[in-house]
């Protein structure tokens, strides 16, 4: 038996930064930084501990870390090949500038297909889009369960259980392998890449895959293949200044009169 | 008039006030059609009717309760499928996005997530967004397939609109998919008596100044005097003082109440992310310089302890 784990992961510009539109509504990607999102992280921490679970039963397991994304992507690659990931594919095509959800899913849905797999991690949300619709996305695609938003969960016996913390109940979920789960950042700590680790990651395989390699039209995907569009994007004026007051024995009195004004009380 | 789907969230036939809000806003686009599903569509016919509800499409079967997602997925694309409607909407709740998001790979439809506002022009709906930490906002539209879209909480007032709200059973066929995930316990949140942290109209939140899990107490006790929720940044949440379940930004929730009253939050970017599209924000802190103070409508430099519960009293004593 041998367990084949993808993890999706992104590359997302660094929230501490200023981010802007380019001319065609896409990120500026020039302006800003990027990084591993955070949340990916968790995803790659708990694939690596089903990994080791795995081995410890006497099986085999290997996990690839996928990513789409322009060559900086890369780097998110690395980080988790760092963390301890095995090998890593990476999507990168010029006509994937300005793909949507939608079509995010097609490509990664497609490159998981190409790798073979067992069991799909993602991370909750991306930290940039934030829109927590690709684990969603890509079990509609594959055609497999969705155990998803899942702060617990272990893979046995072909079966992923886990429990998912909801709004109004938490729910324990079970769905057979093979299966797409998504991990929030209450499941567990990320380690930190080990100096042996960085090391030994720059001698891990990365794959470079395009859409020609995936049998991809370049229509479905981009900012052609788009099936939203933005329309008009306003930076929010910078807020005007509140009232800032200091407490002089007086400050909770004024804030009620404020909240009094407002309409709050 | 073109008809429009409205995904309906509700707990046991008691519709959450995210619908009401979606009602409200989906009478901009056209004749708003609820889609129920689970038990209770009786007990919840009257409150959907009367937000603008012109048909109530219901469906009951042991597979909404018993598996995750999928079942739901199939009930909408049966509604759809039979409505042909300009629009779907949805709550953005956890499971509101990952229906919506499943429903726009069969549909091959765009999908927009967390709009905040909902207007129409002759090319169809349009989606008021805000992105980059509310940086920006803006607008978009689903250029091909039915517009299906998830709105925020407190994106709009609900308002009282009668209409016929006749309830028509939906017919349902399930496919091999939708019993890949089984639920296999459900246990019901304990009730706090508070409001739920992504709907509250008021959210009072503790940070690092609160210091400790029983200072709590202060939030708690301002939060109770405006009726509000109570949340806390992700300094409080990890040091173990407050439930993750209530942590306000970009690892927690995204709240957008329209008063957010942060007390001891120095305001870090990853805190500001679910919380700047609050509509008034004010904020209590020690530090002047804390980056809280660039966003607030009004700001009280001091310390929490001091102006909380003098605040609380204050406002037990206007509300008399």
């Amino acid at each position: 038996m041998s367990l084949r784990i993808v993890v999706c992961v992104k590359y997302v510009p660094d929230a501490t930064g200023d981010r802007h539109f380019a001319e065609d509504w896409t990120l500026d990607r020039d302006d800003v930084d990027g990084l591993l999102s955070e949340l990916d992280e968790y995803a790659v921490e708990q694939a690596l501990q089903i990994a080791e679970s795995a081995r410890e039963a006497g099986e085999e397991a290997e996990i690839t870390v996928l990513t789409v994304g322009p060559e900086d992507a890369a780097d998110a690659l690395r980080k988790a090949l760092s963390m301890g990931a095995d090998k890593a594919v990476h999507v990168e095509d010029d006509d994937l500038h300005g793909t949507d959800a939608l079509g995010t899913s097609l490509v990664l849905a497609k490159a998981i297909e190409h790798i073979g797999y067992d069991l799909v991690v993602c991370g909750m949300a991306s930290t940039d889009g934030a829109m927590g619709v690709l684990p969603a996305m890509l079990a509609e695609r594959l055609s497999v369960p969705q155990a998803t938003l899942l702060s617990e969960l272990t893979v046995a016996g072909g079966t992923v259980t886990g429990r998912r913390d909801g709004d109004a109940a938490t729910e324990r979920l079970s769905a057979q392998l093979p299966a797409v789960v998504s991990v929030t950042d209450q499941s567990g700590e990320a380690r930190y890449p080990s100096f042996k680790g960085i090391m030994a990651a720059k001698k891990k395989p990365v794959e470079a895959l395009d859409l020609e390699d995936l049998d991809l039209d370049a229509e479905r995907v981009g900012l052609a293949g788009s099936r939203t569009e933005v329309i008009s994007a306003t930076e929010r004026p910078a807020r005007t200044a509140g009232e800032i007051v200091t407490d002089e024995g007086e400050g909770a009195g004024q804030l009620a009169g404020f909240l009094a004004g407002q309409k709050f009380i | 008039m073109a008809e429009v789907l409205v995904h309906v969230d509700h707990l046991d036939g008691a519709v959450r006030k995210p619908t009401l809000e979606l009602l409200t806003l989906a009478r901009r686009l056209g004749d708003p059609v609820a889609v129920f599903l689970g038990a209770g569509a009786d007990a919840a016919a009257g409150v959907l009717a009367e937000h603008g509800a012109v048909r109530i499409l219901t469906a009951d079967a042991p597979e909404f309760a018993d598996y995750a997602i999928v079942p739901k997925v199939d009930a909408l694309q049966a509604a759809h499928d039979a409505v042909r409607p300009a629009a779907v909407l949805l709550p953005s709740s956890a499971e509101g996005k990952e229906i919506a998001a499943r429903l726009a790979v069969r549909l091959d439809s765009g999908i927009i997530t967390d709009a905040v506002d909902l207007s129409t022009d002759d090319q169809g709906p349009v989606a008021t967004q805000s992105v980059f930490a509310a940086a920006y906002t803006t607008t978009s539209r689903v250029t091909q397939g039915t517009p299906i879209i998830t709105v925020k909480p407190n994106s709009a007032t609900p308002e009282a609109a009668p209409a016929a709200g006749t309830a028509e059973p939906l017919t349902v066929t399930f496919g091999d998919a939708a019993t890949g995930t089984k639920v296999t316990s459900r246990t019901a949140r304990e009730s706090t008596g508070r409001p739920e942290l992504t709907e509250a109209a008021i959210v009072v939140s503790g940070g690092r100044g609160v210091g400790g899990a029983e200072n709590f107490a202060v939030i708690e006790a301002l939060a109770d005097s405006l009726g509000a929720a109570v949340g806390a940044s992700r300094a409080a949440v990890d040091a173990g003082w407050y439930p993750h379940s209530h942590q306000v930004g970009q690892t927690g929730k995204s709240v957008s109440p329209q008063l957010y009253v942060a007390a001891g939050i120095s305001g870090a970017i990853q805190h500001r992310a679910g919380m700047q599209t609050s509509k008034t924000i004010v904020a209590v802190n020690k530090d002047a310089e804390a980056p809280i103070f660039e966003l607030v409508d009004y700001g009280v430099v001091g310390d929490l302890f001091e102006v909380l519960p003098k605040l609380t009293e204050e406002i037990k004593a206007r509300k008399g």
